[in-house]
């Protein structure tokens, strides 16, 4: 009840905007909201996504960076080399650089940050992704060389990620609350359950930043999130989670809307060890009685993007496979019949209390409904008895959920998963992206693992979630896109009063 | 002063209660699906990853261990440290009552500036104007939840008007602008109490006129206006302050909701956020709070009863 009567009031919300003071604003203050407060500020520990969010490029720096666009940029390592053999990784570290406490960066402490992050005792969720590293050496203070037990060409692109960012030894253990970075901004305050507040630093060893504040305000409900851009206490939503309110925002001009690409592909993971969902031609059928753009537009308001793939349009691998198993609901009754159920079947469809995914589970009920098939659906607490239920004991038929980490198509490689899927041709293909020694060898892994993935259905295909972004006119720099989860307020400036 | 030994008792009794309540809650808590540590990292963690978090966290223990060490920590006043944020949970709840307890202060205050006069004024005039249109908004007061009420106030004086933030908090270090943000959430946590209390304080003050000493002391010449101020309400509040503190655990419930709406960083978010993220200590010391105020505010009023009324001291 409580959701349905905040959707109520949504449209009034809007309304009442109309006659809110105006908010123009001129300066070099700049607040942002983001929906999920992070556990802990340091992105080396602990799920990254959130804490990333916060301090990833403000506060905290890697190796190198992903830049707006997707691509790896150098950060404090100034230049690289790879040896012929893909095995050693040889770094050119930025001399001068210092972090927020006056330690200086060198390649001893992103060696212990290497070290750290692979050692017996790691806390980083993203740990796995650097399985590739064997040895890290500091031979001289400006030099770092990696060594790899096999080649990994996704190394470098991982190594820009939130969880990879460098840390000082004297204050790693205490980054959690107060981190300590070689970033722009330095963190001055977090006040628990509603912000952070950070200030620029005057040591910063790279180009200063235009802000000289830069609050992250932690507003979950998107409501409350308009309701505060509306009456002026924030300036920046980049990632709008109410598709249904966003487009009173392109109307307004007090505000700059951008439907960027993201990387959430919100799929209908199914249990393929179970059946019915074992049989190849029941996951067709499911798939096909699915119309995806009618879909999108009762979920999203229209804004996503149909996925035929575990890739968003944001990946610049990305292929259109919606073409594999089209909205066909005659086709979809015949290839049940051929796997032996005319009449269709019953399951249970366990569903996260997000809003998202209640949506399009009720939706996708009524799709089944016309090939014969009943899903029950079964709320679950998300995350708690979610990632108990269904992610760590496999226990459910079908789920459905948004993965929001880039390039992580390598999930249904990994056993165990809550997908159950086993392919040898796709861990070919994933082990094939390791090897690849040239781009064009890459792009056609990438190209084959999604391939097979379309083919064989171990979870439907539904939609990518757009970036849907929401600031005051007057602002410059924000990120558009979301190639990685990132408030990165570094480029961003007020241009006008 | 056998009334003392009265106290004494009730205080006894209450400290083994919260003991109980502890011993469910520990369960309550950590037998709920949910690994805190999976959690914490996410769905791409590997399982050394889980099992080095687990054992930082103190995870791997047993039960029983757990259970004594948390004890063992709340008599010492530690009370263990966030999983989520790192932080002594003592301090975090600190913090959190510094938005919190001036919240719900101010709310009861508004409800008792509210209901007093207007239940007194109804019960002096029964039917009249104010009476009839006092049952009325104590109608709506009921029935409307608190959580409705603080969007409709979000709505209509915070975006309309601009005065009050639409949400947050600013800090008291920002000075006494900070209460702004507490005027609104007050308001919506109070007019439903308010209802109620108008209504109990009318009955109450109702009932206490009808009753033969007040006529005997009218008859015997006593003002309407002293009789009602050194008879009737003194007598009267013992069912009022009965209410109010029956209304704790739904005023701290209310609190969540509330606090939700207008993202207030108080202990009822603290404590809605950390159940749906497995911060396991914090639940199980913001829920034992919980308890333990509702617990020591129905010993309260026991107490006050005692207070208001002589002829329970002398039946003790």
């Amino acid at each position: 009840m409580f959701s349905t009567l905040k959707r109520a009031l949504a449209v009034s919300l809007c309304l009442a905007s109309l006659t809110s003071p105006a908010l123009a604003r001129s300066g070099t203050d700049v607040t942002f909201v983001q929906a999920v407060e992070p556990q802990g500020l340091d992105p080396t520990s602990g799920s990254p996504v959130a804490a990333g969010q916060v301090t990833w490029e403000n506060v905290f720096e890697g190796l190198v960076a992903i830049d707006r666009n997707g691509q790896i940029q150098p950060q404090l390592a100034r230049s690289w080399q790879i040896s012929e053999d893909g095995l050693t990784y040889r770094f050119a570290l930025q001399p001068d650089v210092q972090f927020h406490n006056g330690t200086p960066f060198s390649s001893a402490s992103a060696k212990f940050t290497l070290d750290r992050l692979l050692s017996d005792q790691s806390t980083n969720g993203q740990k796995a992704l650097f399985s590739a590293i064997e040895t890290v050496e500091a031979p001289d203070p400006q030099t770092l060389v990696l060594h790899l037990s096999h080649p990994d060409s996704d190394l470098l692109y991982w190594l820009g990620f939130p969880a990879a960012v460098m840390v000082d030894p004297a204050s790693a253990a205490s980054n959690a609350t107060q981190p300590v970075g070689t970033g722009p901004f330095k963190v001055d305050e977090w006040r628990k359950g509603d912000r952070v507040l950070m200030s620029a630093w005057d040591g910063y060893w790279g180009t200063k930043p235009a802000l000289s504040h830069v609050t992250a305000r932690f507003i979950a409900d998107p409501q409350a999130q308009s309701a505060a851009l509306q009456s002026g206490q924030v300036d920046i939503i980049s990632e709008f989670a109410a598709p249904e309110l966003f487009d009173r925002f392109t109307k307004d001009a007090r505000f700059t809307t951008h439907v960027g690409s993201g990387e959430m592909e919100v799929v209908a993971g199914m249990n393929n060890a179970r059946k019915p969902f074992d049989d190849l031609r029941v996951r067709q059928a499911l798939q096909m009685s699915i119309d995806r753009s009618m879909l999108i537009e009762a979920v999203k308001s229209g804004y996503g993007t149909p996925i035929g793939t575990h890739f968003s349009p944001a990946s610049p691998y990305y292929e259109d496979l919606t073409g594999e198993y089209p909205y066909d609901p005659a086709r979809a009754r015949q290839l049940l019949a051929e796997a032996g159920y005319p009449d269709g079947f019953a399951f249970t469809f366990k569903v996260p209390t997000r809003s998202y995914a209640q949506r399009s589970a009720e939706i996708l009920q009524a799709f089944f409904q016309q090939i014969g098939v009943t899903a029950t659906i079964e709320p679950s607490t998300f995350p708690a008895t979610w990632i108990q239920d269904v992610f760590k004991d496999s226990n459910y038929d079908m789920t459905i959920i948004g993965h929001a980490e880039p390039m992580d198509i390598g999930i249904y490689a990994r056993s165990p998963y809550y997908f159950n899927y086993h392919s040898e041709a796709f861990s070919a293909a994933l082990s094939a992206i390791s090897q690849a020694r040239d781009e064009a060898a890459r792009a056609a892994g990438y190209h084959k693992a999604q391939e097979i993935l379309a083919h064989d259905l171990p979870a439907l295909f539904l939609y990518s979630d757009p970036k849907l972004g929401v600031w005051k006119a007057g602002l410059t720099g924000v990120w558009e896109n979301g190639p990685v989860p990132a408030n990165d307020m570094t480029d961003v400036r007020w241009t006008s009063d | 002063m056998p009334w003392v030994k009265t106290v004494f008792k009730r205080l006894a009794g209450l400290a083994l209660t919260v003991l109980a309540a502890s011993v469910v809650i520990f369960l309550a808590v950590s037998l709920a699906p949910g690994d805190p540590a999976q959690i914490m990292l996410g769905t791409s963690a590997q399982p050394d990853t889980l099992a080095a978090l687990r054992r930082q966290l103190g995870l791997d223990q047993p039960l029983v261990w757990q259970y004594l060490h948390w004890l063992g920590g709340i008599v010492t006043g530690d009370l263990g440290r966030s999983y989520t944020y790192g932080t002594p949970v003592a301090t975090l709840i600190g913090q959190k009552l510094l938005v919190t307890l001036p919240l719900t202060a101010l709310a009861t205050a508004l409800a008792l500036a509210i209901a007093l006069p207007l239940g007194v004024w109804s019960a002096d005039r029964p039917n009249g104007p104010v009476d009839i249109l006092g049952q009325i908004l104590s109608q709506f007061g009921i029935a409307i939840p608190n959580f409705w009420i603080g969007l409709l106030l979000i709505l209509g004086l915070a975006l309309g008007t601009g005065w009050f933030p639409s949400g947050g908090f600013e800090g008291w270090d920002t000075g006494p602008s900070a209460l702004l943000s507490l005027i609104l959430p007050a308001i919506a946590l109070a007019l439903p109490q308010a209802a109620v209390l108008t209504r109990v304080t009318r009955t109450a003050v109702l009932d206490i006129t009808g009753q033969d000493f007040i006529r005997t002391a009218r008859a015997k010449g006593l003002s309407r206006q002293r009789a009602l101020w050194q008879h009737v309400l003194p007598n009267a509040l013992v069912p009022v302050v009965t209410m109010l503190g029956l209304q704790i655990p739904f005023l701290i419930s209310g609190a969540v909701l509330v606090e939700n709406v207008f993202n207030l960083p108080g202990i009822g978010s603290l404590a809605y956020q950390a159940l749906a993220q497995r911060d396991l200590i914090v639940v199980q010391n913001t829920v034992l709070l919980f308890a333990t105020l509702t617990l020591v505010s129905n010993a309260l009023v026991d107490l006050a009863y005692l207070a208001l009324d002589p002829r329970l001291r002398s039946r003790s």
